[in-house]
């Protein structure tokens, strides 16, 4: 733009700008409305189908079915095993409580740890908490199997829940770790003039602060659980143990004839309780993930 | 206070302990565990190098496994970041109802891992299912994508693409911390949407990249869940990843240093490929602050 432009084409300028400014949201609107529908229908035409007779499913490519038969619930909760889904809820419950409290109060004790202490070997073991993260697990997975089958631990909850007493998934302790970092410790320093020991200090003061962190930690170790396959598929053999993932393959593999209506609508309610946690903290959780990606 | 080193070491000993016990002391077993036969009855048996001898020579499957391994990756990576870069930059602006889209598109990666949306899968790319009706609908011919080896491939990798929210989350941070004075700069020396994206928008995001690549690299070399449930590894072993082939040798057969050798070799490909990621960094990943603005 020259110096001289006139008053008349600022306001034209404006008005150009205003116009493609707002084709620009429209624009935005309706690639994210068209996308979001493309990826979140498979989940709407679960529910719909949740409802269809077995022959509807296979052809009606709409989620809305033809009538609202509840009759696909209460045949998958009954399964073709002698337990029904009452039993693997319990059972995936007796693993996910368990391992969410294990692993917050040693991610929560290492954290503090990593971000306020001075100790020997800190940077080394920070080092190596870093390179776990990126270790894969897969690698470990049979020495584990051997260590588990020689403690006698099989078929239990053990190998599921016990790694995690010990802060070994160690991306939570990342996050703790570096969202403690982000806080300042004057309260810590006031507190200390008070004369709070480091436990009092970690229970008055850094937990709460925390607490966001401790949230979606939370979270993740919840939906993380109860998506884990291969854990309780390597380490259960008996059904009643199983949890709802390994329930819900067998449900599959149990009969010749399978009565998909029921596999879908117990696939329905084996994704509701992770879809319930996840609306209720989303917000916290949502950002906690996104400032772990980013400081560090 | 937060000087006591015993004090701090005392906070730090559950990782110390659950790190030896359960991290590097299986990883050396493993190591060791790949030399050897055993069959968790009779106890190992070393053998030498046997193990990766047979990979390399009698083995047919493989190098089919390995095969369709790269391709897994190759396809997933790129296409998981990409779609996670798009849409977090159409979602960074001015937006009414931003935290909604978010949510919304995050939600697959939160469910996309487990076995009911395995099923569900299945059901998307069946012979009459969501893909094929939709393809119908717009006038192509519909393919059998879990019974043809030349599509099976794209079950598992639609699956993982899907999810590609937990990505897009960490970009949009990275997108919104871009300093809206260097667009203003930009734009005031008359520089186009693309030039801007590419020119500054990406270079400052390079570590968050960098980041994901390594995490997304990581995570598609281990999938499981996809090829067990959705294709079952088939048809004709077109989907069977290391990861499955892992599984099948340890815990279905019983070839417990066969299978350690197997993993070992996928470990040796995610840390080569870490470690060329770390190497090239230095070329192309920005740290505000270590080097000069430009």
């Amino acid at each position: 733009m020259s110096a001289t432009t006139s008053a008349t084409g600022v306001g034209a300028v404006d008005h150009y700008e205003v116009r493609k400014e707002r084709l620009n949201t429209i624009i935005r609107y309706t690639l994210l409305i068209t996308m979001g529908l493309i990826m979140l229908y498979p989940l709407f035409w679960l529910i719909g189908a949740s409802f269809k007779s077995n022959a509807e499913i296979f052809t009606e490519v709409g989620f809305w079915p033809s009538r609202l038969d509840f009759t696909p619930y209460i045949k998958g909760w009954k399964t073709s095993t002698e337990y029904t889904f009452t039993r693997y809820f319990f059972n995936s419950f007796l693993i996910v409580i368990p391992r969410i409290i294990v692993t917050v109060i040693s991610c929560v004790l290492v954290a503090y740890a990593f971000a306020r202490f001075d100790f020997w070997g800190k940077k080394i073991l920070f080092s190596i908490m870093v390179a776990t993260m990126m270790l894969p697990q897969i690698v470990l997975r049979i020495p584990q199997y051997i260590m588990f089958q020689h403690f006698d631990m099989l078929d239990s909850y053990t190998p599921l829940i016990l790694p995690s007493a010990f802060a070994t998934d160690t991306f939570f302790v990342f996050m703790l770790v570096q969202f403690l970092r982000g806080i300042p410790r004057d309260m810590e320093e006031a507190a200390q003039m008070d004369g709070c020991n480091s436990l009092q200090m970690l229970w008055y003061i850094i937990v709460p602060l925390l607490k966001p962190a401790i949230i979606s930690v939370i979270v993740f170790q919840f939906i993380w659980t109860m998506n884990d396959f291969i854990g309780p598929l390597i380490y259960l053999s008996s059904v009643d143990k199983y949890p709802v993932s390994l329930a819900l393959k067998i449900s599959i593999g149990a009969t010749e004839e399978v009565e998909w209506g029921s596999v879908i609508a117990i696939s329905v309610l084996a994704l509701l309780p992770s879809v319930a946690v996840f609306f209720a903290a989303q917000k916290h959780f949502v950002d906690g993930v996104a400032s772990t990606g980013l400081k560090g | 206070m937060y000087e006591n080193k015993r004090l701090g070491l005392l906070y730090c000993l559950p990782f110390v302990i659950g790190v030896a016990l359960f991290k590097l002391f299986p990883f050396a077993m493993s190591f060791a565990l790949s030399f050897t036969q055993f069959d968790l009855i009779e106890p190992p048996k070393y053998i030498g190098l046997e193990n990766y001898r047979e990979m390399m020579t009698t083995d047919k499957l493989f190098p089919k496994s390995l095969g369709v391994t790269l391709m897994f990756v190759a396809l997933t990576v790129p296409l998981r970041l990409a779609a996670a870069l798009m849409v977090a930059q159409v979602l960074n602006f001015k937006l009414k109802g931003i935290n909604f889209f978010r949510s919304a598109f995050y939600l697959p990666s939160i469910l996309g891992g487990s076995i009911a949306v395995s099923i569900l899968w299945r059901f998307v790319f069946a012979k009459n299912g969501l893909v094929n009706q939709a393809m119908t609908a717009l006038g192509a011919e519909p393919i059998m994508w879990l019974g043809d080896e030349n599509y099976s491939m794209w079950t598992i990798v639609t699956l993982n693409v899907w999810q590609f929210g937990s990505s897009m989350v960490i970009f949009l941070a990275a997108l919104q911390n871009v300093p809206t004075s260097l667009y203003e700069a930009a734009a005031m020396d008359g520089a186009g949407k693309t030039t801007v994206f590419f020119r500054i928008t990406v270079p400052l995001i390079t570590p968050v990249i960098f980041f994901n690549l390594i995490m997304q690299t990581v995570h598609a070399f281990q999938e499981f869940n996809g090829p067990y449930m959705v294709t079952e590894g088939g048809p004709l072993h077109s989907t069977y990843l290391l990861s499955l082939y892992i599984y099948d040798q340890s815990f279905k057969l019983f070839n417990l240093g066969y299978g350690t050798a197997l993993s070992w070799v996928l470990f040796a490909l995610v840390a080569t490929l870490s470690a060329v990621a770390f190497y090239s960094s230095k070329y192309w990943v920005y740290y505000a602050g270590e080097k000069e603005r430009s």
